[in-house]
């Protein structure tokens, strides 16, 4: 019996080491990829500031990120806006407080939907689309191509594509708030009668600049997430055409990830400044 | 489709290559290896590059060939050893200069590597984006030329999709030759192609180097390729060399080996 619990209580500490040893395995690489991710993030300011500037190609990177997107968060924003307003309507009418409706709408939709929705579609189409790109451009020797050529692939890939998602997400952020008004003025609607004027004028009765201001700063970090995450994934796949794949997939889950974390720390400082 | 060399094209010869190298080094390498993880793949290796010569590099696949002529454009860091490329060792030059090396040294890719998004013109563009001064005229001149050269002067806007394997090999070679480079490294360049493609891409190495007076170092397994471009061979063996000679020397080689490659 003692012996029975000797053995036991070896098995439960080899258990426990093998669990430890677990751990620290799965751990490590966790931590080798954040350091990397911060040392990518370093070399994409130093390279940022460092001419020459890609202007041609940056452009380029804002209409595919951008104008690309409109009609994906358009659509997004306006059902967004319409099901927030169907789906508030009845907890409001409880309180008798339907006329609140377009304001409670319109500071969710400012404040905190349009900036996440937008950032997580952009971290779906653009930043799996970035990921995926300069995997296979990395696969294919392309990225090697460039640079035995003489040119820093980082400031024309990298570079270029971070900053068209940094500028390109608070626009598309704005586009998508505006549509989300619109959805939540037709859902206001087919229930009540509430023209476009009034509606409007309590939108922006309610809205405060405290309120738009950090929505549209926090969005530029947004943007940053997705295109840097993007870039940082597919730039470092080394796995084949096996590891295409494995970039944008990691690529979306990791900027879908980074967004809610961004949202959470901006809403901790601007709650500590207001 | 292949589009065939045009008149225009370089005239190709079937002939093999001929001793034209001087005795000016361009490139020396000097006790060379690089590890990865706990595979050995290039052991002390030590070789010189004559002005003007075609230098093909023999030897089974995942023996370090590839691998040796990355770490002469430092795309791979070598853990030891010295590569001094047209009288500078390249693995001490700063980032500018080594940029300035780079453009002074063409490399064919196995896959050839082109730019997906951007056109064939764009592709033989892109190299010369950072050269200064160049006027328009000139740039659009010099793209003409490369593909008159190449043979593919009709596929100025295809996109690299629209391209067979071989003339996507010929667009890289196009791409490669647009900074006029003293130093070629051709990667596999007869990898996946038919025998008459492989044959014509053969012969327009030859050309090219001819024309443009350049120096090669030529990595390949196609033994026709070796017959048709080498003036001299090395052939490697788990990361070392182990003989040098010309096409007819080590066709009679004592080792069973290296003769295995000619049968």
């Amino acid at each position: 019996m003692v012996d029975a619990t000797n053995t036991q209580k070896v098995k439960s500490k080899q258990h426990s080491a093998e669990a430890m040893t677990q751990e620290g395995f799965s751990l490590f690489p966790f931590f080798i990829e954040i350091a990397s991710l911060f040392l990518f993030i370093i070399h994409f300011f130093k390279e940022a500031l460092r001419p020459p500037y890609e202007f041609n190609e940056f452009l380029r990177q804002c209409y595919l990120i951008g104008y690309k997107s409109f009609s994906l968060v358009g659509i997004t924003g306006f059902i967004m806006g319409l099901v927030l307003t169907i789906q508030s309507r009845p907890t409001l009418a409880i309180f008798g407080a339907e006329s609140w409706l377009p304001a409670m709408v319109a500071i969710s939709i400012i404040r905190e939907i349009g900036p996440v929705i937008t950032a997580v579609i952009c971290a779906g189409k653009v930043g799996s689309s970035i990921g995926a790109e300069l995997a296979s451009m990395k696969v294919t020797e392309q990225i090697d191509a460039m640079e035995v050529s003489g040119i820093n692939p980082f400031n024309y890939i990298v570079v270029t594509r971070v900053l068209a998602c940094t500028f390109m997400v608070p626009l598309l952020t704005v586009f998508a708030d505006a549509i989300g008004l619109m959805g939540a003025f037709a859902g206001v609607n087919i229930k009540g009668d509430t023209s476009f004027s009034l509606f409007f004028f309590q939108v922006f009765n309610a809205l405060k600049f405290t309120d738009i201001f950090p929505a549209f700063i926090k969005s530029f970090f947004f943007g940053q997430a997705v295109g840097m995450i993007g870039c940082y994934k597919g730039y470092n796949c080394n796995e084949g055409t096996e590891g295409v794949g494995k970039a944008a997939n990691s690529a979306v889950v990791m900027a879908s990830l980074s967004i809610f974390i961004i949202d959470m720390i901006a809403v901790q400082i601007t709650s500590f400044f207001l | 489709m292949e589009t065939k060399t045009t008149d225009t094209a370089i005239d190709a010869t079937p002939t093999p290559a001929t001793a034209s190298a001087s005795d000016e080094v361009v490139v020396a390498i000097k006790h060379l290896k690089k590890t990865f993880g706990s595979k050995e793949v290039l052991k002390d290796i030590s070789f010189q590059l004559n002005k003007g010569e075609n230098l093909v590099v023999l030897g089974k696949s995942g023996t370090g060939k590839s691998v040796l002529i990355k770490c002469m454009m430092r795309l791979i860091q070598p853990d030891q050893g010295e590569i001094e490329v047209l009288g500078k060792d390249i693995l001490k030059l700063k980032e500018k200069e080594l940029n300035d090396m780079r453009k002074k040294i063409g490399f064919l890719f196995q896959s050839a590597a082109l730019y997906d998004s951007m056109t064939v013109g764009e592709n033989l563009e892109f190299p010369l984006r950072e050269e200064r001064g160049i006027p328009a005229e000139e740039i659009k001149k010099r793209i003409q030329e490369a593909l008159q050269n190449v043979g593919l002067e009709d596929s100025l806007y295809k996109m690299p999709s629209e391209l067979s394997g071989g003339m996507r090999k010929r667009v890289g070679l196009a791409r490669t030759m647009m900074l006029k480079p003293e130093i070629i490294l051709y990667d596999e360049p007869t990898t996946g192609l038919d025998p008459v493609t492989s044959k014509e891409i053969s012969k327009l190495i030859l050309e090219v180097q001819k024309k443009y007076d350049a120096s090669s170092i030529i990595i390949t397994h196609d033994m026709e390729c070796a017959r048709i471009t080498a003036n001299r061979i090395m052939v490697l063996k788990d990361g070392e060399v182990v003989q040098e000679g010309t096409y007819e020397e080590l066709k009679k080689s004592d080792d069973p080996w290296i003769r295995s490659f000619f049968e």
